[in-house]
């Protein structure tokens, strides 16, 4: 009749744990909102920066893609005990014949205006510069063309000009259809083609391109020296082909020859965002660590308003553990609402930000992920002490309070 | 007649300058199927006496035996133990949780049994068709009466079949006519074999009880057994 042990010890359910930490949450649903807004902001700002610089950056990848890490532009140094500018005029054939070379082509400022027609005065140039160029340069810069054909063989002697998608807008000309010329340096010049943007050599888009034959004869009158040599060189090569360029393009001084990568300047760019990025990343971990501090605050006032809950709790059987773990469970649903909310939020800036931007949405899994193991977590730092100080709470006194 | 509760020289103290000796060598023994009211003023140990038969604190010396089970020298978690299995609390303030329904409040009273939630209802069920509450069983305490909410807590103390049913002042926030109808439920969870003990403090209440326990200054002054009772022995 009198058994002398304690009976099976009182039990609750994982299924139960989240009922029971979710009753306060629903029971009082505004201020549930409201102290999600904290920590779904500073998610949201974490997950929008990733975002945002992951999209930018997939940007700047495509474009590098576009424009090949195996270009290379080589230009004649200046400036005193540089050199005069210029480079020698077998630079183009020269260096075609360093092995990993797949195109060489040259591109030279010949001081000239483009006007629509002889009645416009020589001082309204709309900013175009003229540029004498080889065939090959729409290959090698990996161009393309909006209408109409790039130089050729014949038409490079001609008086033909091709204009980069800037030039070709302020002159009015969308199209070469129309049988169009444009007035260079005394000669008309029939417009043949119009060049898309060019990501390898931005200064393409305001110029008006002629054969360096046509340039020799209708505009200089003399021949040209090459301004700027581009090379496109097999995979991998360019760093090779770097090195030996300063001595095959002008062996009599290697030293006023300077060679770049034109991906570097992007390549740098990048490296120049992320700058900002971790700086925004701070921000985004100031606002999380303002919105945990508000959870921690509800919850220790959630604790205080339900004393005789938890009391009633205790009376029914529920243990210490139990109480802890209901008001545990309460900061971190309230944490991680605000965290999937923060996420969606974040997600939604980044994908509106990157279509208006023209950019590819890129929202990375890590963000995503981190986003809300952050929420939870905050939650969990934030629920330790209301929960601890629930659990903490007599039966008697909890009881007594109302 | 085997005792569902003991209290054995029990002593409670509050430590304070002097300190205070709510509960002054207290025994009292309280057999299977007894209805018993502890009466007395506030300040008389009543309320301490109720904490400590259930088991919410502890006694500074003495034992409380419940169905043989000491629990003086017990852990706060086997403590817990023993309250979701051989104990139901009826409060006067009915501590029903808002916005929830009255089966599951009376659900609830088995929550901490680690019992299939499915399991629960049905018996909470069964508790609010005992207290005559089986079509309210969807409202939330907000739609209830006084008397139905105070009902409702009934069910709750009883749904996980405890040894002892205590009782705050169970008609304390009740007006007369209601409070009579918990006190006819009361009777008869009695008749049906609950142990039940009331605390009160309303002299009319407990005259009307088979046994009275007159608590005055932690003591225990009287233990009045109504003779007609077929309870008593």
């Amino acid at each position: 009749m009198s058994a002398t042990v304690a009976p099976p010890p009182s039990r609750l359910r994982l299924g139960d744990v989240l009922r029971v930490g979710s009753l306060g949450l629903r029971s009082r649903r505004l201020r549930t909102g409201l102290s999600t807004l904290g920590v779904a902001i500073g998610i949201a700002a974490m997950v929008g920066v990733l975002g945002l610089s992951a999209s930018s950056q997939e940007d700047l990848n495509s474009k590098i893609r576009a424009l090949g890490t195996n270009l290379l532009e080589v230009q004649a140094s200046q400036g005193f005990g540089r050199g005069a500018g210029v480079l020698p005029d077998t630079a183009v054939a020269m260096t075609s014949r360093i092995g990993p070379v797949t195109a060489v082509s040259s591109l030279t400022t010949v001081t000239a205006t483009v006007r629509r027609t002889d009645m416009i005065s020589e001082g309204i140039t709309g900013g175009i510069g003229v540029f004498a160029a080889d065939p090959g340069l729409l290959a090698t810069l990996h161009a393309s063309l909006a209408d109409g054909r790039f130089l050729d063989a014949a038409t490079a002697t001609y008086p033909a000009v091709v204009l980069g998608s800037t030039a070709a807008q302020k002159l009015g000309i969308v199209d070469v259809a129309d049988g169009l010329r444009v007035f260079i340096a005394g000669n008309w010049f029939d417009v043949i083609g119009i060049l898309d943007p060019v990501a390898a050599a931005p200064g393409l888009d305001r110029a008006a391109i002629v054969g360096l034959p046509a340039a020799e004869t209708y505009i200089v009158g003399d021949s040209i020296d090459p301004g700027t040599v581009y090379v496109r060189t097999e995979d991998g090569a360019a760093d090779m082909v770097s090195a030996v360029l300063p001595n095959t393009v002008n062996p009599a001084t290697p030293e006023e020859v300077q060679v770049t990568r034109p991906s570097d300047a992007l390549a740098a760019q990048e490296a120049a965002s992320s700058a900002f990025t971790s700086l925004f990343l701070g921000l985004g971990a100031v606002a999380l660590l303002v919105g945990g501090i508000g959870i921690a605050n509800v919850m220790v006032i959630a604790v205080i308003e339900r004393r005789t809950e938890i009391g009633l709790r205790r009376a029914l059987g529920a243990t210490r553990a139990h109480i802890r773990r209901q008001f545990l469970t309460e900061a971190v649903l309230l944490a991680g609402a605000g965290g999937v909310v923060g996420v969606l939020l974040g997600a939604l800036v980044t994908a509106g930000y990157a279509r208006a931007q023209d950019w590819q949405i890129v929202i990375p899994p890590v963000a995503i992920a981190g986003g809300l193991v952050a929420a939870i977590l905050i939650g969990g730092i934030a629920g330790l002490y209301p929960a601890a100080r629930a659990a903490r709470l007599p039966p008697t006194e909890a009881l007594r309070s109302n | 007649m085997s005792a569902a509760l003991e209290l054995v020289d029990v002593v409670k103290t509050y430590p304070g300058e002097p300190p205070v000796r709510a509960l002054d060598s207290v025994s009292l023994r309280v057999d299977k199927g007894e209805m018993v009211g502890i009466v007395g003023p506030s300040g008389s140990g009543k309320s301490t006496l109720l904490h400590i038969i259930g088991t919410l604190d502890r006694p500074t010396s003495g034992e409380v035996l419940l169905g043989g089970v000491a629990t003086a020298h017990m852990s706060d978690r086997n403590l817990s133990a023993v309250r979701s299995q051989m104990l139901g609390f009826v409060f006067q303030q009915f501590f029903l949780m808002e916005g929830v329904s009255a089966l599951d409040n009376v659900a609830d009273g088995l929550l901490y049994r680690g019992i299939a939630p499915a399991k629960r209802r049905a018996a909470a069920m069964e508790a609010l068709d005992r207290v005559g509450l089986a079509h309210r069983v969807h409202h939330v305490p907000s739609k209830l009466s006084g008397g139905e909410r105070q009902r409702v807590a009934i069910a709750r103390a009883i749904v996980n079949r405890p040894q002892i049913v205590l009782a705050d002042e169970p008609t304390g926030n009740l007006d007369s006519r209601s409070g009579a109808a918990v006190m006819e439920l009361v009777r008869d969870l009695h008749s049906d074999g609950h142990t039940v003990i009331i605390i009160t403090h309303d002299r009319e209440l407990a005259d009307s009880l088979p046994r009275r326990v007159s608590m005055r200054d932690g003591r225990i002054e009287q233990d009045a057994n109504d003779l007609t009772s077929v309870e008593s022995v």
